[in-house]
């Protein structure tokens, strides 16, 4: 187990490099810097700003530059908001966005997995029908329809919530949960239901009812841990997903989260924050697939046999 | 299933729980706090270094110059300076400090602290982009290019505590404007020292535990992406005066959120109106809508460069065959009106000239004598425009209105904010959107963007007449009417050739409560918010 972990963690070694370089340079393709404006700026203030980021340099030095930075763990000044370093920005963002991203993967497993298990229950019946269409629905339906869809229903008509806000009135972090998390417990749904299909026709959920268990044992002990499988591997990526896009449903509620500077640091051709926000993202992704990996390995007795083989 | 029943309960008994108290414009109105939609987070706060309208708001209030602004007419008022004198040759002025203006930490704001400021704004390395707001003072931009090194040589001298003297290279009629921006305010110099050097950009001296502010507030809070508060300054010379105990400040992107909001009862103010609802608020609620005329024009820049464009007749027939009344009526709903010069009308008495109107047949005839006749033989024109509901509306509207009267096929094309500032700036263009807003109160703002040498003509039209009376015969006319006529007799120059074809003239629409006072609208959507108070007694009148 312990090696299967460390071999992950060296193989992304590489997979960030990559990330970083690619990004550097691919950035930099990009037309237009981060001091055009409409209103040019005088060639003299100019110049002293591309000396305080070091753009006066040639490029594969500052390219060296910025990952000897990086190695010490400065990721350098926002261009768009120079009194604020990269990290202090993606820092204040990050607590919203993850809570946010928690709640809504909190929303997905519990209505989806819910709805995937009902479903499953009867096939091809009402109750396999209704829930599934309406995770069509949820997957079909953008988040920057369904937010403000809420909010005219919730906030405005039936004025039981508050319409916009991060943590200063009570119940304003339940609809941006629902918001993001829908079109993710609309997979998590039929994810859910396709791997109970599966399982529930396995040979030792027959074994467990001619034990003579009773439905609801052999459905959440026995089933729902084989049939979660899929939903697991899922999650991880999902998780990943939501802090990436968070972004429609943060501007929607106002939330002051990490989605915003990431959307709008490509537009200000924000090079640090840019970069920032990339290799933050990118080093969350390769974590939490690894996480999911070791969920599912560990969730199914196949996979954790061979692996116990592995490191004897 | 049993699951199911406890998650479902848990919702409706979250949801129940929680209904809405009072809104934030209800306990503003109590507690004089103002909650305003500010369009996007804030790049800075050092008046020295910020360049957008959305700072300029919050500097404003923190900070104050010189001089100020009357909230209504927008004429020259007192600030620090309590008054002033200036010499018969325009010059010299001569202005006497406030002995009780006072920074927030307690510290006398002083002519020495101008002069410091003003020193420090003049530093290459600091960045400050609107440094040419200081080279009317004598000297000062050869000091900033590093021609004069010696800095009492540039005309600003504290004669005393508070006497401060400034001599200008020429009569510059608009100066005493330009002491209202923010780039020429004073700043605290034993602040800066403390958190770095004086020309290093962006120092933490701005933090709210930090900062020190000579303005009617002074800062509270700031808290990235949600909110920045500033509070009521008990050090400010006027604070008896000051009735607002706090202005929240939201970074509210415009658009359908901002209004969600402000119909939700979270703001007093948007930083605009919602286009598309605005018909709703005309029928519903119009005293919430606060339309003004706006000191900017949006213009199509044409790339004069261009062989098929290079003739004036053909530009000449393109801005003829616009009919902006009806691109406003229809696209727009109403909230513009049409331009036909580049200054609007009405800047501090000026009134443009109008070389031109709405001539299809005109338009045509041009054409044609351009070896164009209805269009034949022209090729396809490219209109750029960046990425924008608006402009895409209004682009299509224009394009079937060149196609409709002259018989000219146009191709649209829409790029990201950058790469459409790129090609302009390089000259990759034919026809592209372009806007302009005032940066003082005066037409010279309009006007001189487009002598040969400014970055911000990127026409490649350029006419020699032009530039010697809007850089030599206009700064030394001796009276305004003088000066008036030069720019008129320059602005006919610049329409007759049509570098640009202009389209509309602003407008400054918000949403704004009637509990507001003390923010009318004017030409250059300024606030001064020192006069600015809620009427706690404001009740919605009966349906």
């Amino acid at each position: 187990m312990l090696r299967f972990v460390l071999v992950r963690l060296l193989q992304s070694i590489p997979v960030l490099f990559t990330v970083i370089t690619a990004t550097f340079f691919l950035i930099r393709q990009a037309p237009g810097g981060p001091f055009d404006a409409d209103k040019p700026v005088i060639p003299a203030v100019k110049r002293a700003l591309e000396a305080k980021y070091n753009l006066d340099l040639p490029m594969w030095q500052q390219y060296l530059n910025y990952l000897g930075d990086l190695l010490r763990g400065d990721m350098g000044p926002s261009f768009k908001y120079p009194g604020w370093a990269v990290h202090d920005l993606i820092l204040s963002g990050l607590p919203a966005t993850a809570e946010l991203a928690l709640y809504a993967l909190l929303v997905a497993i519990i209505v989806g997995v819910l709805a995937g298990v009902c479903a499953a229950l009867k096939p091809n019946t009402a109750q396999d029908y209704i829930p599934m269409s309406v995770a069509m629905l949820g997957i079909c339906m953008p988040t920057f329809l369904l937010g403000p869809l809420l909010v005219l229903v919730f906030g405005f008509w039936l004025n039981w919530l508050p319409i916009s806000g991060w943590g200063d009135l009570p119940g304003d972090k339940i609809m941006p949960s629902i918001t993001l998390g829908a079109a993710y417990a609309a997979y998590v749904a039929r994810l859910t239901r396709g791997g109970m299909l599966d399982v529930m026709s396995q040979d030792y959920i027959r074994t467990a009812r001619a034990k003579g268990l009773p439905e609801r044992v052999v459905v959440f002990k026995h089933a729902l841990r084989g049939g979660l499988i899929p939903t697991i591997a899922f999650l991880g990526p999902a998780f990943a997903g939501l802090l990436a896009g968070s972004f429609v449903v943060e501007t929607i509620f106002q939330i002051p989260g990490l989605g915003r500077f990431y959307v709008q640091a490509a537009f200000n051709r924000d090079y640090t924050m840019i970069l920032g926000t990339t290799i933050f993202l990118s080093t969350l992704i390769i974590f939490f697939n690894l996480l999911s990996d070791l969920l599912a390995t560990w969730m199914n007795p196949k996979l954790r046999h061979q692996l116990r083989g592995q490191s004897v | 299933m049993f699951r199911l029943i406890v998650f479902a309960s848990f919702i409706v008994f979250s949801v129940t729980a929680c209904v809405q108290g009072d809104s934030n414009v209800e306990r503003g109105n109590r507690t004089q706090v103002l909650h305003i939609g500010n369009n996007a987070e804030p790049q800075g706060l050092d008046p020295h270094q910020v360049t957008g309208v959305n700072e300029s708001y919050i500097v404003l209030a923190l900070f104050e110059g010189l001089v100020s602004k009357h909230p209504a007419t927008l004429e020259i008022q007192p600030g620090v300076a309590e008054s002033w004198t200036v010499s018969d040759d325009g010059r010299v002025y001569t202005f006497s400090l406030r002995q009780n203006a006072k920074w927030s930490n307690g510290d006398a704001v002083t002519a020495h602290d101008f002069v410091w400021s003003w020193w420090r704004g003049l530093q290459p390395a600091l960045g400050n982009q609107y440094v040419f707001m200081y080279f009317p003072i004598k000297n000062a931009e050869r000091f900033f290019n590093g021609e004069v090194s010696d800095f009492s040589k540039v005309g600003v001298t504290a004669i005393d505590d508070f006497t401060l003297r400034v001599e200008l290279a020429n009569p510059t009629p608009y100066f005493l404007q330009l002491l209202d921006h923010y780039s020429t305010f004073p700043v605290h110099r034993a602040t800066i020292e403390k958190w770095g050097e004086p020309d290093e950009s962006y120092t933490r001296w701005t933090r709210p535990q930090n900062m020190v502010t000579n303005g009617p507030f002074e800062l509270d809070d700031w808290r990235l992406n949600k909110h920045l508060i500033v509070r009521k300054s008990q050090t400010y010379w006027g604070a008896d005066k000051v009735r607002l105990n706090k202005i929240v400040f939201y970074p509210y992107e415009v658009g359908p959120n901002e209004e969600r909001l402000y119909r939700a009862g979270q703001l007093h103010y948007t930083s605009e109106t919602s286009i598309d609802r605005l018909p709703w608020y005309y029928e519903n609620k119009p005293h919430h809508v606060s339309i003004a005329p706006y000191a900017g024009t949006y213009i199509y820049r044409i790339n004069n460069k261009k062989p098929h464009l290079k003739d004036k007749r053909v530009r000449q027939a393109l801005a003829m065959s616009i009919d902006r009344e009806t691109l406003i009526r229809t696209v727009l709903n109403g909230l513009f009106t049409p331009a036909y010069s580049i200054v609007p009308p009405g800047l501090l008495g000026y009134q443009p000239p109008q070389v031109f109107a709405y001539d299809p047949s005109a338009a045509r005839n041009l054409l044609a004598q351009a070896g164009y006749p209805n269009g034949k033989g022209l090729p396809e024109i490219e209109l750029q425009y960046n990425s924008s509901e608006q402009h895409r509306k209004i682009a299509i509207a224009i394009q079937q209105m060149w196609n409709k009267e002259l018989g000219i096929k146009v191709r649209l094309q829409n790029k990201d904010w950058k790469v459409y500032l790129d090609d302009e700036a390089t000259g990759n263009y034919e026809i592209s959107r372009g806007s302009w807003i005032a940066d003082y109160v005066d037409p010279n703002t309009f006007l001189d963007m487009w002598v040969s040498d400014s970055g911000i003509n990127r026409t490649g039209w350029a006419n020699p007449n032009f530039d010697k009376l809007v850089l030599k015969d206009a700064p030394s006319a001796k009276t305004r009417k003088a000066r008036y006529k030069h720019f008129y007799d320059a602005e006919t120059l610049l329409i007759s050739d049509m570098p640009f074809i202009p389209i509309y003239t602003y407008s400054s629409h918000h949403f704004i409560h009637p509990s507001v006072n003390g923010m009318p609208p004017n030409i250059m959507n300024y606030y001064n918010w020192r006069y600015v108070y809620l009427d706690a007694d404001w009740r919605a009148e009966p349906k």
